[in-house]
């Protein structure tokens, strides 16, 4: 099934219009020697077989654990109306919004989207979206090599570690040096961090909170970097903002996030959100798409993309980036979902958060052998310490139906016995006490 | 239409989220606490849903109407794909569990999606290995980028410049740039519409680390010298890069590794049926030869020999991580899905139908509208206004004349090496009444253009906003509803 309309009556007629004696005589321009040396795929099946066939390797997947699972990606609550929403056609089939008169809706919600994260984050202003909170990172640091024009950049070791080697990745063609600083208490460490600047650092790269889930307040490292021209780079959990000492109200430069926690399923891996957002005197090396508030030639409000002289459809090898396709849709997700929830439910969410992550802390301390890392405060997400190795504790709690969080072994070298426990708005007390419960139980039996 | 914000109202709620369970008396220490106030919009549910379906009212999309925006692509989106990627098992995965027990025996039905569709790839590209793992078409370039930067770093090669036609898309020069190297541009002959392979030799140097090509290009032109192409990239110690962008067109007909292309991605929003978004999320697997392999993304798929999937990382020569976890997956099931509807013979169907619509179109407009490229033409083509600019009509008021008529306007002002440009599209799966229409109201535009070009430079009379004024956009610099 091609899903094409022109019966053969029809395909003729065309032929015959085009003056092509048949479908072959319309590729001539490629010589015979380039012709596919095979072409060799599974005969096509219908709608109903493929429905089958995924239906079938989808249950291969272990989709239904109890999840304590974070990482930067988290298994919260999506309201029906989410998907219901941006599962409109108008919506979903529709292209970038190069023409402003039939996308008036692609626009508008964009413009609120960049609202919405300018609010959360106390910014002045949002792109329309990147691919994911980690490429947000590294577009955030070329961004400030271009802003600074020099050529160092220090991170936290806190910043999520996939982010971390994907900042690498991008600029290993290019003439980057790099420092990394570990944090002290599960805190970034001043001391360290502020004798790693020197005069031409660019950035530094801060995650709050930090990928152990410990929280922070960088007002005096954003103070220190800017009496020395460095521009500072925080890399934000959307949901904690709610609560959280945001990045505008400490004078962060560029902020950028893994949207995901705003209505986006967990999809193994994508399409999620990477956000950005930044000051007015950063915008034009701001990477992706602006939506901007105008009027029509009748005087009457409407949206367009702007700023486009940034744009690689612009400026090809001076863009600022080479960004084309957005996550729009994710976008559209998040802000729907923002919508739903508004201030005070996003902040119930985040408060949810929190008292169940405390509780999980608490069961957490109380088992024999297992050591809660408190000696600094965190949002949803805390590490905990094994008597054995985490690997063999989650293997396991999987065979009981349960996630028991990320093993930092394969993240941080010498943290094998740690463990990265998550807790969302949908876990419930009785799931937190199975948890502590099966993870003493396991304790018990492995340390015996 | 009034924003969200103006029709919020404080203490109105759109959800209701299960009451605490647990001790609720978190306490965040003063200093870390957010201070200033969260305005964000305050709807019922039914307020919020009917804000959002008004505006999608505002919009068109392929679902819409005819959409012939070229070297977009926009062809029908399967609803099947929807529901693919809707099941639970894919949709509630979440991408760390692979961590959990090791070689990713928790995800065997996702791992297998990705080895099976990187294997269905290769077959249609002709390409050896590919990684799934680029968020979007320019993603891939950019990793494309990283990839032919590890390949000649490894080598001790001296590479410091990427040579690209003029008509390709902006993306081209902004990846080879953002990954370190300096571009050059190859001027595209002006009687063929191609890329001239004497002009390719003259301008390619030692320190040519690849040549981007996309083909068909821009124009809607095969490029039939494209092994020579690479035979000359390839005496030079360059890399030839293969924009896919254009693969719809080809699909069954040619593959770029039978003609000597050492690298390429795909748009799998454009050749694979997946939908735009409203401008993503897109996909962009990228294809490589045997001699790329070892540089490719980490992480990978391999198939045991027990029948069973595992997820690899350990690659020495490997460039990193491009993303996160494994790309767009959601994205690519949906073009997975879309290639096993189709079969062989479908994907065969999808690059016949396509050509045969843009040349249909093609024939019946090139005697109101100057065609710069008079030839027979793959899945697109481009005009140019240049006629009717002698009555002050220009492209764009072409475009926004169809928008009254119903249509999607044609890409206008690319590629940029035609002046007055109208680049269209019409893909395999539209009819012939439908292009039938659309000649219709394009020939009788061209024909008011003449007796009454003030009618087209109103156009568009019909839309809720008319030529919103984009110079006052960029001034005003309104990015966000004050709080």
């Amino acid at each position: 099934m091609s899903f094409i309309a022109n019966t053969p009556t029809q395909r003729d007629e065309m032929l015959e219009t085009c003056g092509a004696a048949s479908l072959d005589a319309l590729f001539e321009c490629i010589p015979e020697a380039l012709r596919p040396k095979s072409f060799d795929l599974p005969a096509a099946q219908s709608e109903l077989e493929v429905q089958r066939y995924f239906e079938d390797i989808a249950s291969r997947n272990f989709a239904n654990l109890t999840t304590f699972i974070g990482g930067g990606i988290y298994d919260h609550f999506i309201p029906a109306a989410v998907s219901a929403i941006t599962g409109r056609s108008e919506f979903y089939t529709a292209y970038t919004p190069y023409q402003p008169e039939l996308s008036q809706g692609t626009l508008q919600a964009i413009y609120e989207y960049q609202s919405d994260i300018c609010r959360l984050t106390d910014m002045e202003v949002s792109n329309a979206s990147l691919y994911d909170g980690g490429s947000a990172l590294c577009e955030a640091c070329q961004m400030a090599l271009h802003a600074t024009r020099r050529s160092r950049i220090v991170m936290d070791s806190g910043i999520n570690p996939v982010y971390r080697t994907m900042v690498y990745t991008y600029t290993a063609n290019l003439s980057i040096d790099f420092e990394k600083v570990d944090v002290t208490h599960g805190q970034s460490d001043r001391n360290r961090l502020f004798a790693a600047l020197d005069e031409n650092t660019a950035a530094v790269i801060l995650q709050n909170p930090n990928f152990f889930g410990v929280i922070d307040d960088h007002s005096d490292i954003v103070e220190h970097c800017h009496e020395r021209g460095i521009l500072v780079i925080q890399s934000v959990y959307p949901v904690a903002m709610a609560v959280l000492k945001t990045p505008g109200e400490i004078g962060v430069d560029i902020v950028t996030g893994e949207g995901q926690s705003l209505g986006i399923p967990l999809g193994f891996g994508g399409p999620y959100l990477g956000f950005m957002a930044t000051t007015k005197k950063l915008v034009r090396k701001m990477p992706g798409r602006l939506v901007g508030r105008t009027v029509d030639r009748n005087g009457k409000e409407s949206f367009v993309l702007t700023m486009q002289a940034r744009e690689q459809h612009i400026r090809r090898d001076k863009a600022t980036s080479n960004i084309c396709s957005n996550e729009a849709l994710c976008a559209l997700r998040a802000h729907v979902h923002l919508s739903l929830l508004g201030p005070e439910g996003l902040k119930n969410v985040a408060k949810l958060c929190l008292a169940k992550a405390q509780y999980a802390k608490q069961r957490f301390s109380e088992i024999p052998g297992v050591e809660v890392m408190t000696s600094s405060p965190t949002f949803n997400e805390f590490t905990v310490r094994l008597p054995i190795n985490a690997m063999d504790l989650v293997n396991a709690l999987i065979d009981r139906n349960i996630a028991p969080g990320l093993p930092l072994g394969r993240f941080y070298p010498g943290m094998d016995n740690y463990l990265l426990v998550a807790v969302t708005e949908k876990r419930t007390k009785h799931e937190i006490g199975i948890l502590a419960e099966t993870v003493e139980a396991v304790l018990r039996q492995e340390t015996r | 239409m009034a924003t969200i914000f103006e029709k919020s109202i404080p203490g109105r709620k759109g959800v209701s989220l299960p009451l605490c369970d647990v001790p609720c008396d978190p306490i965040i220490p003063e200093a870390y606490q957010r201070k200033t106030t969260l305005s964000l919009p305050e709807l019922s549910e039914l307020g919020t849903v009917r804000h959002f379906t008004n505006l999608s009212r505002l919009n068109f999309g392929v679902d819409t109407g005819f959409y012939p925006l070229g070297s977009c692509t926009m062809k029908y989106n399967p609803k099947i794909t929807e529901v693919v990627a809707g099941l639970n098992g894919f949709a509630n995965l979440h991408p760390f569990l692979p961590q959990l027990r090791q070689g990713g025996m928790l995800v065997q039905g996702s791992l297998q999606v990705i080895y099976d569709f990187e294997q269905a790839l290769c077959e249609i590209s002709g390409m050896a290995a590919f990684t799934l793992h680029p968020m979007a078409g320019a993603h891939g370039e950019l990793t494309g980028m990283m990839l032919i930067a590890a390949y000649h770093r490894d080598r001790n090669n001296d590479k410091t410049e990427i040579l690209i036609p003029d008509e390709a898309h902006g993306t081209n020069p902004a990846s080879a740039t953002i990954a370190g190297y300096k571009t050059r541009t190859i001027p595209t002959n002006r009687k063929t519409g191609m890329l001239d392979v004497n002009v390719l030799a003259e301008m390619i140097t030692d320190k040519t680390a690849a040549v981007m090509l996309t083909n068909p290009n821009t124009l809607g032109i095969f490029n039939s010298d494209v092994a020579k192409v690479a035979e000359i990239a390839h005496q030079h110690d360059a890399l030839v890069y293969y924009d896919g962008a254009n693969l719809n067109a080809v699909l069954g007909q040619f593959r770029p590794g039978d003609a000597g292309i050492d690298i390429m991605h795909i748009n799998l929003h454009k050749t694979f049926a997946t939908p735009h978004g409203g401008g993503g999320p897109g996909s962009g697997p990228v294809g490589v030869q045997k001699h790329l392999e070892p540089y490719l993304p980490i992480s990978r798929v391999e198939k045991r020999k027990d029948g069973t999937y595992s997820l690899e990382y350990n690659y020495p020569k490997t460039i990193g991580y491009i993303a996160p976890f494994y790309g767009n997956f959601l994205i690519y099931l949906r073009a997975y899905a879309y290639t096993m509807l189709l079969g062989a013979e479908g994907l065969t169907e999808v690059s016949e139908n396509a050509v045969l619509n843009a040349n249909y179109l093609m024939h019946r407009l090139k005697d109101v509208y100057t065609l710069p490229y008079d030839r027979p033409c793959m899945h697109e083509f481009v005009l140019s206004a240049k006629r009717q600019v002698a009555n002050g009509v220009h492209a764009l008021d072409i475009a926004k004349a169809l928008i009254d008529r119903g249509f999607h306007p044609p890409t206008i002002y690319f590629p940029l090496i035609v002046k007055e440009a109208m680049m269209i599209e019409p893909t395999e799966c539209e009819s012939k009444e439908t292009l039938d229409a659309f000649i219709e109201a394009m020939r009788e535009i061209a024909a008011l253009a003449e007796r009454d070009p003030k009618a087209i430079q109103d156009a568009p009379v019909t839309t809720s906003v008319s030529r919103p004024n984009e110079l006052r956009a960029a001034k005003a610099m309104d990015f966000a509803a004050p709080a």
